[in-house]
């Protein structure tokens, strides 16, 4: 079908304004917002077949704009061609075809099509007017207009299919030119009317066209740029900071959310009490930032000032005294509540509070928070002074350990839960402890987040690792495992947490043995279990990196069981798939599928089962041994003289070779664990089993000549499989 | 009662009548926190609420009161504002900050079908108690708001004035698991704060709570000692547990005999035991969650249970409307 658009009349393009004014936007939603009016706009634009010039999106608090520039007056006329079935097809075809169309049977034109008489449908769509377009346009972008958390409103409401609004929508500007494009959408209707500053102007504003709606706003207090309102926070902010001889400490989430809280921001600087400041820089941050969106400032030596800066959405009649007397009022509140947490707390120690755990249930099969502190301090102790990993004082972890959750009933951390961790480092701080018990309380949590710094301080690494075990092995022990989109004990980041701590320090845990030090005996499934959800998370962590998910099962079984060390499937992955990633790599993987083909099709087991037969497990275990040596190399010549009992061609010949020095030369970098070295002994093979593949027929008329060669391709299967288990590699 | 009114019959009601001194309408909200609660009667009331009384039970918000949560179902309109004292036992703080309670009032205005100028009205009304919107910043901040405990949720926000949160400003969306329609509009003002702010005083024991000497500490600073020592010290915990459980099959045995509003009230207890509970400290993160969810299966029970009985008499009246 083809479908034929004819340009758009060229006429003195004119500027088209909407504005949606609605109840206060939340600040968080502005910038989606923005992008989705801009999309939708687009959409209708292109749909109507309007080309557009420059588009600009503003937003405030109270409404969001849109100016398009230079749209025609009129769409011209459109041929639309549909291309139908051909002339003596099926009648049915033929009503589905105009029914598609929407055009008569009789209106069809007959073209000729490559010699075939073919059916054509001719649309002609008119021109239409830009404004009766928008009109259509403006109810369709605020109907599929998607918000984060939408809502409904007033006496419609009486039916949940009433329209739906971030929060309630009171007003529509709708100009083309200086024209009114008419519309209404559930009771609100355009027009050219809009609202200043909700207290600094009253009555109406009429708007003329695009370019004196920013011009009028702007006289009714309203700086409908939302940029332009960050600049005067950004730079507003820095001013004030610096006349009072501070220094700003930047936000650029507060300037954007607080120019999203205002049409006509005006930074005021305001001071609390120097008192406030004996208590942790970061309580007095986090109060500051997150609950009142007020900008903090630092004196000269970088240490925090007893300064705070508001952004207020009016030009106070007294320059704004009130507002900041006010705001100091409600910040010195909550600071006090701060210091009060900060006194109380400290009366007793760490270990004092620590009693308050065992009256907190930490889940109800899992008993307390004292309880799991005493498996975790175990875990700690047993991580530094029997697997070494990390190397460090497993006193000190242990202590660490047992302190880690006393903060969680401290004041302070109930009422800033966030603040978990690090209240607990500066109260261990505050009463004496060595400073590497300190900073373990303090980082324990760590990392939170994929871009979280990862601990690397020996005691932090040991606590933090065993809080993440104990959280993951206690679930799993009772049968809870995240589901699709649900993982409320966030076992998920624990996991992710995990890795990147083996990661960053590169930790060889045995994960049997952690099960049976976490335990205190064998558990009998739930070292499996935990590697593979690992192993899991380990495929959404490297996918990023290329590193596939096949690629990680390819390389988690090691000596013929699930690998219980972690940071070795990784290594092997890696390796794979950097291997895999080569020429010969890529070439080696279809030269194995097409042996494993033959050798499913023939359903030949090949030599692997002979040698098991001899009690034999691997005959290449003891190559490097000198002393055994000789008597290998006589049996590997023996088996070979034995089955041989033909001249190979010059191609199998090769094969042989190549398998006789890289199957023991990648058994040797595996057991090394030099996972590159055993993918560089593979890639060896490429150009044999490439050759042999090519010159060689596997499927001899003579019996003892095919089932060499069916021994042959096993025994490179073998080989590979030594290296990573490609038959899980997929495509 | 009984008791009571047999003493009022008994007293001499001339000098009763004689010593009365006729009501004084030039309120004084800027000087007097019960001033200040009567202008906001008197213009709620002229806009054309229903000046209720607060509910008769220990509840953590204003939204619990039936006012507010049974009459945000249905399609009837319902213009109402009350006070209603608020039990938060976990901010309790012995008297000893100026700014927490555990005891306090909210004042309440709910709004059904929230009307078009809601926020005109809201505005005008601070105002009427003496706050001026180009002296103070206000500013609407987002804040949703969500109580799984009454299967219910909003969009609205907090109203700040000068950095203060003085009103949560909510348009409920569903009540007791049902999409509320239509929707109501309800504003929380939070009355100390706003009195505190209006008065500029630092400490809530310093309001004046009328204008002839008699301050707020002297009403309740006693109050909040003691209670704060029995929210957080005292409390018997088996027996809180046990009054608890005895809610929860209260609740369930009205329902049982089609008594909603007995078995709302229900509902309501156990969410006020279940907050000693806390404030005691004997309930756990994963625990919480549990209680939670009982506390949140009676009061939706409850409504559910209100809306059945109902339901019928109000698609009858409205035949617009559906459950």
């Amino acid at each position: 079908m083809g479908r034929e658009i004819s340009g758009v009349v060229e006429m003195s393009g004119s500027d088209f304004l909407l504005e949606l004014r609605s109840e206060e936007i939340p600040a968080r939603m502005q910038a989606g917002a923005r992008a989705e009016l801009e999309k939708l706009f687009r959409r209708e634009m292109d749909a109507a077949g309007v080309t557009t010039g420059e588009i600009t999106v503003w937003s405030t608090p109270r409404r969001l704009a849109l100016i398009a520039r230079d749209l025609p007056q009129a769409t011209e006329a459109v041929s639309e061609e549909l291309k139908g079935p051909p002339v003596g097809a099926p009648d049915q075809a033929l009503e589905g075809f105009c029914r598609k169309a929407g055009v008569d049977k009789a209106d069809l034109e007959i073209r000729d099509v490559k010699g075939r008489e073919t059916y054509f449908a001719v649309k002609n769509v008119p021109g239409r007017a830009a404004r009766d377009l928008l009109a259509d346009a403006i109810p369709a972008i605020i109907r599929d207009f998607s918000w984060p958390k939408s809502m409904r409103w007033g006496a419609a409401s009486i039916s949940t299919e009433s329209l739906r609004w971030v929060r309630p929508l009171s007003g529509i500007v709708a100009l083309l030119g200086d024209d009114v494009v008419e519309c209404e959408v559930h009771g609100v209707t355009s027009g050219a009317v809009t609202l200043g500053h909700r207290f600094h102007h009253s009555g109406d504003i009429t708007v003329g066209n695009a370019d004196d709606y920013a011009v009028k706003l702007r006289a009714a207090h309203v700086i409908v740029d939302h940029e332009e309102r960050q600049d005067l926070i950004r730079q507003g902010a820095a001013k004030v900071a610096t006349e009072a001889g501070l220094k700003l400490v930047e936000d650029e989430g507060l300037v954007i959310e607080n120019a999203g809280l205002t049409e006509w921001p005006v930074p005021l600087l305001g001071r609390f009490e120097e008192d406030f400041l004996e208590v942790p820089p970061e309580t007095i941050q986090l109060t500051a930032r997150v609950n009142q969106k007020y900008f903090v400032c630092e004196d000269e030596a970088g240490k925090l000032a007893n300064a705070f800066i508001c952004t207020a959405n009016i030009e106070a009649e007294d320059g704004g005294a009130r507002v900041v007397d006010g705001n100091r009022k409600v910040l010195a509140a909550r600071l006090s509540d701060a210091r009060f947490f900060w006194d109380v707390d400290r009366k007793k120690t760490l270990a004092q509070h620590t009693k308050g755990l065992e009256r907190i249930t930490f889940h109800e099969k899992l008993g307390t928070v004292a309880e799991k502190v005493d498996r975790v301090a175990k875990l700690a102790d047993w991580l530094v002074f029997d697997a070494k990993a990390p190397n460090g004082d497993h006193k000190l972890a242990r202590q660490a350990a047992e302190l880690s959750k006393a903060d969680l009933v401290t004041e302070m951390v109930g009422e800033f839960p966030e603040l978990q961790g690090l209240m607990g480092g500066y109260y261990a701080k505050a009463e004496g402890l060595p400073v590497e018990v300190s900073e373990a309380i303090r980082d324990h949590y760590k990392p939170v987040g994929a871009s979280d710094e990862v601990p690397t301080a020996p005691t932090t690494v040991a606590v933090s690792l065993a809080d993440k075990l104990d959280n993951l092995l206690s679930f799993f022990r009772i049968g809870i495992l995240p589901t699709g989109s649900k993982d409320p004990f966030a076992l998920r980041r624990a996991a992710l947490g995990y890795l990147r701590l083996v990661q960053a320090n590169e930790l060889k845990l045995e994960l049997d043995q952690v099960v049976h030090a976490w335990a205190s005996q064998r558990v009998a499934g739930l070292p499996e279990k935990l590697g593979e959800f690992l192993l899991d998370r380990l495929a959404v962590q490297l996918r990023d990196e290329g590193v596939r998910h096949d690629y990680i099962q390819a390389s988690r079984s090691w000596q013929g069981r699930p690998d219980m060390r972690v940071d070795r499937v990784e290594a092997r992955a890696r390796a794979l798939a950097a291997f895999l990633g080569t020429e010969d790599g890529a070439n080696l993987l279809a030269g194995y599928k097409r042996a494993a083909n033959i050798l499913k099709k023939e359903d030949w087991h090949g030599a692997e089962g002979e040698i098991a037969r001899t009690g034999e497990e691997d005959p290449l275990a003891l190559v490097d041994d000198p002393d055994m040596k000789a008597v290998i190399d006589a049996k590997m010549s023996e088996r070979h003289a034995k089955e041989l009992s033909y001249t190979p061609e010059p191609a199998e010949k090769a094969l042989m070779d190549a398998l006789a020095t890289a199957e023991p030369a990648a058994a040797k970098a595996i057991a090394a664990e030099d996972f590159s070295a055993a993918m560089a002994a593979l890639a060896s093979l490429r150009a044999p089993i490439d050759r042999f593949f090519d010159e060689v027929t596997v499927n001899a008329e003579e019996e003892n000549k095919r089932a060499h060669r069916l021994d042959l391709l096993a025994a490179f299967r073998t080989a590979v499989h030594k290296v990573a288990d490609f038959s899980r590699i997929e495509g | 009662m009984t008791c009571h009114s047999h003493h009022m019959r008994g007293a001499p009601l001339t000098v009763f009548y004689a010593s009365a001194i006729a009501p004084r309408m030039d309120r004084n909200p800027q000087k007097s926190f019960q001033d200040m609660i009567l202008a906001l009667h008197d213009f709620w009331s002229a806009n054309g609420c229903l000046i209720l009384q607060p509910y008769d039970m220990r509840m953590g918000a204003g939204t619990f009161h039936t006012a507010t949560t049974l009459r945000a179902l249905g399609p009837e309109p319902w213009n109402a504002a009350f006070v209603q004292p608020c039990r938060r036992p976990t901010d309790g703080r012995y008297g000893e900050n100026p700014n927490r309670l555990q005891h306090y009032y909210q004042y309440q205005v709910i709004l059904k079908p929230s009307p078009p100028d809601i926020q005109d009205l809201y505005l005008k009304s601070l105002s009427v108690i003496g706050i001026d919107p180009l002296k103070h910043d206000i500013r609407f901040v987002e804040d949703d708001w969500e109580s799984p405990t009454l299967g219910a949720w909003g969009l609205g926000w907090e109203v700040w004035c000068d950095g203060m949160e003085v009103t949560q400003f909510t348009y409920f969306q569903q009540m007791g698991g049902f999409d509320c329609k239509p929707v109501a509009g309800e504003l929380t003002y939070g009355l100390e704060r706003l009195a505190m702010y209006i008065q500029g005083v630092d400490s809530v024991y310093d309001l004046a709570f009328n204008d002839r000497g008699v301050s707020y500490g002297e009403v309740f600073l006693e109050n909040e000692k003691q209670m704060s020592k029995w929210n957080f010290e005292v409390a018997e915990t088996d027996a809180l547990f046990d009054l608890f459980n005895k809610a929860e099959a209260e609740c369930k045995n009205a329902l049982a005999h089609n008594v909603p509003i007995a078995a709302y009230e229900q509902a309501v207890e156990a969410s006020h035991i279940f907050n000693l509970l806390q404030a005691r400290g004997v309930i756990s993160v994963q625990e919480r969650a549990s209680y939670m969810g009982r506390v949140r299966d009676l009061a939706r029970g409850s409504c559910e249970a209100h809306m059945e009985k109902e339901a019928p008499a109000w698609a009858e009246k409205y035949p617009e409307w559906s459950k």
